[in-house]
């Protein structure tokens, strides 16, 4: 700051300046994120509309509906009450590993989902660990439902959690120590005290957590084994639909799982919008 | 443990500590347990010559160089992006804030066949280019463009809250002293950024590293030219090749781990850059 005496102007004038800013920002962000959605959908309805309901009215995109709906019910349920578990631990005890245990909650987020689906494969394939035992007891867990629940839990376990633990931890235990002084039992205490307090918070990892099941697409790639009807989620119908030149139907496909996701992000918007101040500032997550 | 418990008001430490540890070592580090034993089966010479592979030299390359490049310029646009929606206000402002995560809300593989469809060579934005000789679509500048496209909202929201709650004052200080617009910004702005701004690189970057679904369908998979190395994981289990499938999984791991952690040190030392300067 040794140059006092520069003068204080710029080349261009500040308003000038913005609008660059906003116009490259813009462009840029219409470009790259915009432009690709609506690929999607002008690419479903390349053929006209009769030829879009008939290609997600196949029993094999009915199917695809069905069991990724199936595996998001199965996925959901198990990572809230982990997620509430663990933000529960993490924000109201002080133990020895707790460090280790937010950074083993972190992990999936940067694993690979190939990765996440080979090690299931590593541990419940024929050539795995419980391979020879499973297949004994007649019990299929690799290109079956169950590879891809497990596949999907990995990939989603960090959502639920990651957005409870920073806001449970700003919350304080106040409250949930009056409702134990006042006499109230655990899960009273829980139901009634701690629920309520996070409630949207839960709501928005649940929905990042269910967008992120139903899309999943590398983990259950790897543990599907693609058998067309069984064990073909949408996004791997999508994907066996282009591989073989299908394109209006992979796109029809891909169009339903756009909506979904557009719909999660309406829905997180108007979360955000409405009850900013309940949803703690949260590191991005997502993938 | 036990000298803590008496003090505790609130129930619920053993069940949830407990619930907690077993679900993440059923769910987490049994399988990855199971990885690292298979993987140490292909042995220390084993795992020489499958680096010395062209083919899985090419495919880390492609992974880990391609990352680099798409977080460098999610880490530039990303903070351009986030300024403007930060200090500007401009109509469609919410809007666009809402669509920064549209890459987070759509499945990757339909980003994955819409990147393609959209720059493949008869493709909306493929056309274009493709009349000034630039072939996108099956090219690693395709990995590229599918990697900055997965890793962009990381950058934008890490550094959303940070310049929120930025110091003006620090700022009409500087200006006041006579520094200009430009040296405010390199000076004052910037230093205060920068530990964001790594932390969001470096969630871009892993993302990157280890995406599958967006990059494969614009990837074209050309062994030694367009192939990532996850791909390369799912060949080798198709061709039954566990071992090396796992071997190359911890390899890939090991190798993000030691780039996550010379991005958390160099985030320490910008942290502290950042409080020592003005």
């Amino acid at each position: 700051m040794s140059a006092m005496v520069l003068p204080r102007t710029s080349i261009w004038p500040r308003r000038l300046q913005r609008a660059v800013l906003v116009l490259v920002a813009v462009v840029f962000m219409l470009v790259f994120l915009l432009l690709p959605l609506a690929v999607v959908f002008t690419e479903a309805l390349a053929e006209g509309v009769r030829t879009f309901f008939a290609a997600i009215t196949q029993s094999e995109a009915q199917s695809s509906i069905r069991l990724t709906l199936l595996v998001a019910a199965m996925v959901v349920p198990m990572n809230l009450m982990f997620g509430v578990a663990a933000a529960w631990a993490m924000a109201r005890f002080e133990f020895r590993g707790k460090a280790l245990l937010g950074a083993l909650i972190d992990l999936p987020f940067s694993v690979s989902p190939v990765i996440a689906g080979l090690i299931y494969v590593l541990l419940f394939g024929a050539q795995g660990w419980f391979g020879p035992w499973l297949d004994a007891h007649g019990i299929r867990i690799i290109f079956a439902v169950p590879g891809l629940v497990l596949a999907s839990i990995f990939i989603t376990l960090p959502f639920v959690a990651r957005e409870l633990i920073p806001l449970m931890q700003a919350q304080g235990s106040e409250d949930e120590e009056a409702a134990r002084v006042l006499g109230a039992n655990g899960w009273q205490m829980f139901f009634r005290v701690t629920l309520p307090n996070i409630r949207w918070a839960l709501l928005y990892g649940v929905l990042l957590c269910n967008a992120r099941a139903m899309g999943e697409f590398g983990a259950v790639s790897v543990v599907s084994g693609h058998i067309r009807g069984l064990t073909t989620t949408m996004p791997l119908e999508v994907e066996m639909r282009y591989n073989e030149y299908d394109y209006v139907g992979a796109f029809a496909v891909a169009s339903l799982l756009a909506l979904l996701g557009l719909l999660t992000l309406a829905i997180k918007t108007l979360l955000e919008w409405r009850y900013g101040a309940e949803l703690a500032a949260h590191a991005p997550g997502g993938r | 443990m036990a000298h803590t418990k008496r003090h505790r008001v609130l129930p619920g430490f053993g069940l949830s500590v407990g619930y907690a540890l077993a679900f993440l070592g059923l769910i987490v580090l049994l399988p990855l347990a199971a990885l690292a034993w298979k993987a140490s089966g292909i042995g220390l010479a084993g795992l020489l010559h499958l680096l010395a592979e062209p083919r899985t030299q090419a495919a880390l390359k492609l992974s880990f160089g391609g990352a680099l490049a798409a977080s460098l310029i999610n880490a530039m646009f990303g903070l351009l992006v986030a300024w403007v929606l930060v200090r500007y206000r401009f109509p469609g402002r919410r809007l666009l804030d809402a669509l920064v995560d549209l890459p987070f809300a759509l499945p990757t593989a339909v980003a994955g066949i819409a990147l393609t469809a959209l720059y493949a060579p008869n493709g909306w934005l493929g056309r274009a280019f493709d009349a000034l000789g630039v072939r996108i679509a099956y090219t690693p500048l395709g990995v590229g463009i599918a990697m900055v496209f997965v890793g962009f909202p990381f950058v934008v929201r890490t550094l959303q809250p940070v310049l929120e709650s930025l110091d003006r004052e620090m700022e009409e200080a500087a200006e006041s002293l006579g520094a200009r617009r430009s040296q405010v910004f390199v000076r004052v702005i910037l230093p205060v950024l920068v530990p964001a701004l790594l932390t969001g690189f470096a969630l871009a970057l892993a993302r990157a590293v280890g995406e599958y679904g967006s990059v494969i369908f614009i990837a074209g998979n050309m062994p030694m030219r367009t192939e990532i190395a996850p791909l390369l994981i799912v060949q080798k289990l198709e061709q039954y090749d566990y071992v090396g499938a796992a071997a190359l999984g911890v390899v890939m791991l090991g190798f993000s781990f030691v780039m996550l952690v010379a991005l958390s040190l160099l985030q320490r030392w910008s942290r502290r850059w950042a409080e020592t300067s003005p």
